[in-house]
């Protein structure tokens, strides 16, 4: 039973993970390597407060400024990052944002009062699986209606091409930074989640490899759809675990057939499954 | 206090040739980088892995007795080959969707060898002995072994290869043509599948032997490919991806730099280093110390 | 009439290359001007340099009084120019009303929060916009269009929907980069008499760059003629066709094409 609870915790944060690289990836159309990073900035910055500073109060309210605390941290290094790097485009960004990402880790990883390389462990157990849910849920919502508002669509017209959008008067720089910074600041929100439901951070959590399991679930969801990424996070979290059972030789395989289904996908529907758009079609799309 | 000045500035010397040795090593594996991207805007993410399965197959030929120089020479075709399969089967059919489902597709592929390596090969680093016997030449304070001289020479020999290729072949010249323009050089006749590939083959074919080089002075294991790969990629960029002279130059940068940081202040620093080097060239010139800088047209 | 957009000794160069050479202008608040030229004489980059997408290396634009010197371009939208590109630049995944309330983005009035609680003022001007937008389109003749994504409208309506998208940012001065370029007759014959329509009804000053010079010889009321960068005749149509040196930068640019 706990396996099955962990499964869920686990693919509930990630829902809240993919949506926000989604306002980064998906929505504004900045290619992100780094993501990972700004989850273990918020994992790492919301643990330092409940194991070195938390106040006296009920569990409850220190998870609140837990996620607070997570989500100021992340999107404190969103903004330290989104403002030199915002400058670069597609292949480039991406490379930034992947140093980025490594330099964040390895700055954790020699931390000692964090851990460093052996981890960090006490961390109390405030959050649960009800927590896990409403933030999620939160994040939906924040999403879609993020989406049909108009500082949304101006965010969408920078991803669809962003000389029209600036002719249009979006001012580039203001809403690249916005949808970079509460991105970082939500991750942020999904590591507070993970530190306070796991009680144990390793740095190697948040390497490289993860930012490309997060960007994987935003990509198979769709680039641009909130329920495409809910789907893209369920699925790319239950999947490698259902192979698992499957026994012998594909349990052994399993890792790689997660790459190959990665490959599969692109090569036959490199706009994800759901595309831009939204479970349940035109209801949710267009209409303000 | 004067000698102390002295110990520092042999210090930093030993440290400079090291870095001038590992940095040759990352130059070897940044050309197959910049020589893809040059060519088809596609910065190849399993070209480390690429390189480790190279060394892998060179390591079993070491095993079965085969001589160095054959081993070598496997490691290289083995590399070269994968390259083209994956570039047949995976990359061409994606190259029409789009650089970004171009990019992940490298992504998966990568992935996809690093646990391919880990479940054929085990995760137990292997070790290659060395392809000459190692002797240590001391200058002062300051050792160079005849090892790090090898490596650097290797890897100047084939710059200066490469310079001829490019220059004064057939197949050279449509390699820039391609990669200055694919459509015209298309329609100028030049085959440009066959140029595609040939580059793929030629920069694994350097990575495998990058590889070999490597599993002499650390080891050969699955992730050898994303430790090394992802220097080399930085290495490229910092000196401007798809300029070939550009990953010399990062490879010596980043090799120096990472040698000098760990000696001076902390071993654990190494890899910050290059990350940090890597985001002043962006933030300073984002094409990189010897790229082009272009506009978008409007 | 005053002045909306004055240029003055307006220079553009880019390395060596001088796309755009000390030209001067002066465009009055409800003028309806073409500007014609070769290929490469630098039309389009004198609507970058307006538009702020380039600054120009010496010389002053001044719009409504104000120099754009260092203003971004998002904000010289704001200040009352809008324009369409020579290679259609639509929002291409987006729905063909989407890409119009797109450009009511500065005049919205509501915040960020109104969105995102979806409050009643959130309601109120949305309902507003989408009005404002379909009254829009059906000028346009594109209302029966407006859950299309943009990228499967046919190519002329491509063009009149980046037209709309232009006005509905609400410009005092509207720049048309060859908007009739891959229409057939029927369309640009339309496209004619839009153009007065819109000059008309939204009490604005049009400049448009045109190589049909049917059309141009038909609505435009000034003609300035550039030629590698200089600006060589400007006056009525009937002045300029009579006009030695354009007849010559033509003839010239013939010739050349011919060979």
């Amino acid at each position: 039973m706990d396996y099955y609870l962990q499964i869920l915790l686990i693919a509930g944060i990630f829902i809240t993970l993919t949506l926000s690289l989604n306002l980064i990836n998906g929505f504004c159309g900045q290619f992100s390597l780094g993501h990972a990073g700004f989850w273990g900035v918020g994992a790492y910055a919301s643990a330092v407060y409940s194991v070195y500073y938390a106040l006296p109060l009920p569990a409850a309210i220190n998870m609140m400024i837990a996620i607070i605390v997570g989500f100021i941290a992340a999107a404190l290094s969103g903004i330290l990052i989104g403002v030199p790097c915002l400058r670069l485009k597609g292949d480039y960004l991406a490379i930034a944002t992947l140093g980025f990402g490594e330099i964040l880790r390895i700055i954790i990883t020699n931390t000692e009062k964090i851990g460093g390389p052996r981890g960090f462990i006490n961390i109390p157990h405030w959050a649960n699986i009800i927590w896990v849910y409403a933030i999620a849920a939160v994040a939906v919502v924040f999403m879609i209606n993020l989406k049909r508002s108009s500082f949304g669509r101006a965010i969408i017209s920078i991803r669809e091409d962003e000389i029209a959008s600036e002719n249009m008067g979006v001012n580039l720089f203001k809403y690249k930074l916005f949808s970079f910074t509460i991105g970082a600041g939500i991750a942020g929100i999904a590591g507070a989640l993970f530190a306070h439901t796991q009680q144990f951070l390793h740095p190697s959590n948040f390497n490289f490899m993860w930012s490309v399991i997060i960007l994987v679930m935003v990509i198979l969801g769709g680039q641009g759809s909130v329920t495409g990424s809910v789907v893209g996070a369920i699925v790319l979290t239950i999947v490698p675990e259902l192979l698992r059972f499957a026994g012998g030789n594909i349990a052994a395989w399993r890792m790689t057939i997660f790459p190959v289904l990665l490959i599969l996908l692109m090569l036959a529907r490199p706009q994800g499954i759901f595309g831009p758009h939204e479970l349940g079609g035109s209801k949710l799309r267009s209409k303000a | 206090m004067g000698q102390n000045v002295a110990f520092f500035l042999w210090d930093c010397l030993q440290y400079l040739i090291n870095g001038i040795s590992q940095g040759s090593l990352y130059a070897l594996v940044a050309l197959g980088y910049t020589m893809v991207y040059g060519i088809i805007r596609l910065v190849n993410f399993a070209h480390g892995e690429f390189l480790m399965i190279g060394a892998m197959c060179g390591y079993y030929a070491l095993q079965a007795h085969l001589p160095m120089p054959v081993a070598i020479l496997v490691a290289m075709l083995s590399a070269g080959l994968l390259a083209v399969v994956v570039e047949r089967l995976v990359y061409r059919p994606i190259r029409k969707s789009g650089r970004i489902p171009a990019l992940i597709t490298a992504i998966g592929t990568s992935l996809f060898f690093q646990y391919f390596g880990q479940l054929t090969f085990g995760a137990d680093p292997k070790t290659i002995p060395p392809f000459i016997t190692e002797k240590i030449y001391n200058f002062g304070e300051v050792n160079v072994s005849n090892v790090q001289l090898a490596i650097f020479v290797i890897t100047m020999l084939v710059l200066a290869f490469l310079w001829w290729l490019t220059h004064f072949t057939k197949i050279g010249k449509a390699m820039r043509a391609t990669s200055y323009n694919l459509q015209a050089a298309e329609l100028m006749g030049i085959n440009t599948n066959k140029i595609i590939s040939f580059t793929f083959f030629l920069g694994a074919a350097l990575a495998g032997l990058g590889g070999m080089l490597m599993g002499y002075t650390m080891s050969v294991e699955p992730m050898m490919g994303m430790n090394l790969g992802i220097k080399a990629f930085v290495a490229a960029v910092v000196g401007g991806i798809g300029v070939i002279p550009g990953a010399a130059l990062g490879g010596f940068i980043i090799g120096i730099a990472e040698n000098l940081v760990a000696g001076l202040y902390k071993s654990s620093f190494r890899d910050g280093v290059s990350f940090f080097i890597l985001i002043l060239i962006l933030l300073i010139k984002p094409s990189g110390l010897l790229g082009k800088n272009t506009k978008e047209k409007v | 009439m005053s002045s909306i957009l004055k240029l003055q000794n307006v220079t553009m160069k880019f390395g060596g290359l001088t796309a755009v050479n000390d030209v001067s202008f002066d465009i009055l608040a409800h003028d309806l001007v073409a500007i014609i030229g070769p290929n490469g004489a630098g039309k389009t980059t004198l609507f970058n340099t307006i538009t702020g997408i380039y600054s120009p290396t010496s010389g002053s634009v001044i719009f409504n009084q104000k120099d754009l010197k260092n203003i971004k371009s998002s904000d010289v939208t704001e200040l009352g120019i809008a324009r369409t590109f020579q290679n259609i630049r639509l929002f291409k995944d987006l729905t063909v009303i989407d890409n119009i309330k797109l450009a009511k983005h500065t005049r919205i009035q509501y915040g960020f929060w109104d969105g995102i609680f979806r409050t009643k003022k959130f309601h109120l001007e949305e309902k507003k916009i989408e009005d404002e937008c379909l009254l829009l389109l059906k000028l346009f003749k594109l209302d029966d269009k407006k859950d299309f994504l943009a990228k499967n409208l046919a190519y002329g309506q491509q063009r009149k929907l980046e037209m709309a998208r232009a006005l509905a940012t609400g410009p005092k001065l509207l720049l048309l980069d060859e908007p009739a370029a891959g229409m057939n007759p029927t369309e640009t014959r339309e496209l004619s008499e839009l153009i007065h329509l819109i000059r008309d009804q939204f009490n604005m000053a049009i400049i448009l760059i045109e190589h049909d010079m049917k059309l141009v010889m038909e609505i435009a009321e000034k003609i300035f003629v550039l030629d590698y960068g200089n600006l060589i005749a400007s006056g009525n149509p009937k002045e300029i066709q009579n006009n030695k040196r354009v007849i010559e930068a033509y003839l010239g640019a013939e010739i050349e094409a011919s060979l």
